[in-house]
């Protein structure tokens, strides 16, 4: 089927802000639950979270930012037609993410070490309220984990576009959305390492 | 379908004959909206039709009181698969993949939605999410027992094949989510030059709310699905209360996609008759921004007001209330709507062809719906009848009296345009009225056997609910005779039966400017629109012969 | 639909890296502020930064502040119903 060229650069934004609504309420669903629960079990959260590791989370915090700083200078750079920098800039951005991961595998590990999964016979034993704590946990840094996989995926996708020349300075509709997909991902972290590092 | 060549009444180049690809590939791989609105239509018209014959086997099991033909574990399963058919591979995607993806961009002028490929992409991720559902019922611990409303403790214990159907209907919201964002995208970015917002189809207005309700209310479903298959999976304890989980926050979050959801399938519906009855009272509608208004109104309230489904379920006082309240708002834009379908009727030059029989057979049907829906939203009388037949009769007359005769009335007022052939009337009268007889008598005896105190999914029953029993499964088949009838009736004029040109309707939206089937995109010449949609003086329009033509301007 | 005509807006380094300075500030304010025990005090501090460092992404990094007005409308549509979910689910919640 031939269509008609048809290059809508808002629509294609406003289709990309859209899907984003609809990431924000799927963690939405998960953010409802823990505001839930914390009405609950305040006592038991609080000893939830102060088993969590402060440090390592701020890591992340500062990784995570810093590879939103390094996705929306790409944006930048393509825009002002320099592909060499953009090529950097997203290659930093995926580092990041990279090493985001590998903290966070870290921290899941050593969770594990200390018996704490959910199921788990230190889980099954413990107040009810913790149970609940570490499951909304490791399903809220699962599900964001996967989409900072995700998120950097397709960024390496674009980063071959510009190699190729398929995104260039005047058609980057491509990179812009993916970009606001990994700013998503920075978004989602932006509140939940208060809500289960900090704030407990 | 048929194959291409087959219209040879086509002298130009239609949607049917202009491809690049040949057999299956051609539509399975099109990014066309109108050859994605047929797959879609066929996709979920099979699927009503399993859902039918579900249904017609519950009603044969509860003809008589004890077992008939199956145990009662089976039967369990039979209703399941019945809502779950029903629910999230018929009447969710139904009217917006099938006539939206068709007629919406074409009412609007655009030779297509704004992203043809996600279209596509989301045709796909329907089928892979059907085959997903499917296969549950066949392998594992056997077909889901739960309902469809999989509510936890059961869901998260039962050893039937849950989990793989709570992906399949993952991937099904997943495609929801596509159809609605393409939709939003297209009606804000594609329409045609002087297609100003008060100039849009009410079809397309309703498309558009709907389209809000699947973005905003869809990924909620997700994440509950999910959560429900790590509850089963990793044991993550979060709705379970030994381990300090709240069973009544997955209902929460379950109705907070599934009442909006009910909405995703009333809206378009409503749409459809919005359109139809001015077409076939000769008026514009009365009170066109209104009723654009008030879809946009029941989108809006429709959202906040998932809690009436709780109202027995140990939520506490304060939210029955609450809830209760807002249910009645909803009332409002849905009374509005209706006062003014009837207000169009009113001194109009009504025609009783098919599709507007559907139709205003649609405001009875719903206006029952919706009435008896108040007596389920004050949390009084809903403490008596909850989990009865009589919200079984409810929703069936507001899903099926509405939406399915929408769909049906759909059928019959769009499908010949782009078939480019015309079905025989008289028999899509009679096929009407067996459908309509048959849907009163089944859903009415089951809302009396409701307020007679029948609890609904229940295998068995008392002897005083036998003879209301059997009306409702002899009205069950005079319903499927009249299916039939209609179905048989419909696709033979549509394959083989009279040739006509243009607008036999003598409709004054977009789709019927343009050439019968419609070309692949959509029109030779980008329209101009100068008119609104219900602007009848712009055609001339003979009801006897069904022929209607662009009036010359003056 | 003729309310955005393509033109796109480019946002400098500087104006960037501020906001990421800006952003990790408040992410050690944050920490700090939370590592002393101010109860119920807590949860409001650390939500109040956490909007508003959502709010700097979303406005530069994002580009909204320089998006056409829908945008703006339609995502405000998006938060609110977020909102209106978690609020109306604690009228269950608080008074059980």
């Amino acid at each position: 089927m031939t269509h008609a060229p048809h290059k809508d650069y808002a629509g294609a934004k406003l289709g990309m802000w859209l899907f984003l609504f609809t990431e924000i309420l799927l963690f939405g669903g998960l953010f409802v639950l823990y505001a839930v629960y914390l009405a609950r079990y305040p006592h038991e959260f609080s000893t939830g979270g102060h088993q969590l590791n402060v440090v390592l989370g701020g890591t992340n915090t500062f990784l995570l930012v810093t590879s939103s700083l390094f996705a929306a200078m790409s944006l930048t750079a393509i825009q002002q037609n320099k592909r060499q920098l953009t090529l950097r800039l997203i290659g930093g951005t995926i580092l990041c993410a990279a090493g985001f991961m590998v903290i966070k595998y870290i921290e899941w590990t050593a969770k594990f070490h200390h018996g704490i999964f959910p199921g788990s016979e230190h889980i099954l034993t413990g107040p009810p309220g913790e149970s609940v704590f570490f499951s909304l946990y490791f399903l809220s840094t699962g599900i964001h984990g996967l989409h900072v996989l995700i998120g950097a995926t397709l960024l390496g996708v674009v980063a071959r576009r510009v190699c190729i020349g398929t995104i260039t300075a005047t058609d980057f509709v491509m990179l812009e959305n993916s970009v606001l997909y990994w700013h998503l991902v920075d978004l989602v972290w932006i509140f939940i390492f208060p809500l289960y590092y900090l704030m407990l | 379908m048929r194959s291409a060549d087959q219209g040879q009444l086509v002298t130009e180049r239609s949607f049917w004959t202009d491809t690049g690809r040949r057999g299956i590939g051609a539509w399975i791989f099109s990014t066309d909206h109108k050859r994605i609105g047929l797959l879609y239509f066929y996709s979920v018209l099979t699927f009503f039709l399993v859902g039918v014959i579900l249904g017609l086997l519950i009603r044969i099991e509860l003809v008589a009181p004890g077992r008939t033909i199956m145990d009662a574990q089976t039967y369990n399963a039979v209703f399941t698969v019945h809502g779950v058919v029903m629910i999230f591979l018929f009447i969710i995607p139904g009217i917006p993949g099938s006539f939206g993806n068709m007629v919406m961009p074409i009412q609007i002028g655009a030779p297509d939605v704004s992203f043809p490929r996600l279209n596509l992409f989301s045709w796909w991720l329907y089928a892979i999410g059907t085959v997903l559902v499917l296969t549950s019922l066949f392998t594992g611990g056997g077909a889901p027992d739960t309902g469809w409303t999989f509510y936890v403790p059961f869901s998260a214990r039962t050893t039937t094949n849950v989990s793989l159907a709570l992906f399949g209907v993952f991937i099904l919201g997943f495609s929801s989510i596509l159809t609605g964002l393409n939709f939003v995208t297209t009606i804000h970015r594609m329409r045609a030059v002087g297609m100003t917002w008060s100039r849009i189809p009410l079809f397309t207005w309703s498309l558009y709310a709907t389209a809000w309700v699947q973005i905003l209310a869809t990924p909620i479903l997700g994440i509950t699905l999910v959560l429900v298959i790590a509850e089963r999976m990793l044991g993550t304890g979060l709705f379970d209360a030994a381990r300090g989980g709240d069973p009544i926050m997955f209902q929460h979050l379950f109705w907070i996609y599934s009442h909006p959801a009910v909405y995703i399938m009333i809206l378009p519906a409503m749409g459809i008759i919005s359109d139809i009855i001015p077409v076939f009272s000769r008026k514009p509608i009365f009170g066109y921004k209104m009723i654009a208004f008030s879809s946009l109104a029941i989108a809006a309230a429709g959202s906040l007001v998932w809690g009436h489904h709780m109202f027995t379920s140990g939520m506490s006082d304060t939210a029955v209330l609450v809830f209760s309240f807002l249910t009645f708002i909803v009332a409002i834009p849905s009374a509005i709507k209706v006062f003014n379908w009837v207000s169009t009727l009113y001194r109009g030059s009504i025609t009783l062809d098919p599709p507007m029989l559907f139709a205003l057979s649609f405001i009875l049907l719903f206006s029952i719906g919706g009435l008896t829906g108040l007596i389920l939203g004050a949390a009084a009388t809903d403490v008596h009848v909850h989990d009865t037949h009589f919200v079984v009769g409810h929703f069936h007359y507001v899903m099926f009296g509405g939406t399915g005769f929408a769909f049906f009335a759909a059928m019959h007022y769009w499908l010949p345009k782009f078939y480019g052939r015309m079905y025989r009337k008289r028999p899509a009268v009679i096929a009407w009225a067996l459908m309509f007889v048959g849907f009163n008598v089944l859903y009415f005896s089951m809302k009396v056997l409701g307020m007679r105190g029948m609890p609904r999914r229940y295998y068995d029953y008392l002897p005083e609910f036998a003879r209301l029993n059997l009306v409702a499964t002899v009205g069950s088949w005079i319903l499927a005779v009249g299916l039939v009838i209609m179905l048989v009736n419909l696709f033979r004029g549509l394959f083989w039966g009279e040739p006509f040109d243009g607008n036999p309707w003598g409709g004054a939206t977009l789709e019927w400017s343009t050439s019968t089937p419609p070309p692949t995109l959509n029109f030779t010449t980008a329209p101009v629109v100068t008119h609104g949609p219900y602007d009848f003086t712009t055609v001339a329009y003979d009801s006897h012969n069904g022929n209607a033509n662009e009036r010359p301007q003056p | 639909m003729t309310t955005h005509t393509g033109e796109h807006h480019i946002i400098s380094f500087g104006k960037l890296i501020a906001v990421w300075a800006a952003l990790l500030f408040l992410t050690a304010v944050t920490i700090l502020v939370t590592r002393f025990d101010l109860g119920g005090l807590k949860v409001i501090c650390a939500l109040t930064v956490a909007c508003t460092k959502a709010g700097l992404v979303i406005a530069f990094f994002m580009h909204m502040k320089y998006e056409y007005r829908l945008l703006q409308i339609l995502l405000i549509v998006a938060l609110v119903t977020l909102a209106i979910f978690i609020g109306l689910t604690f009228f269950d919640v608080l008074y059980r």
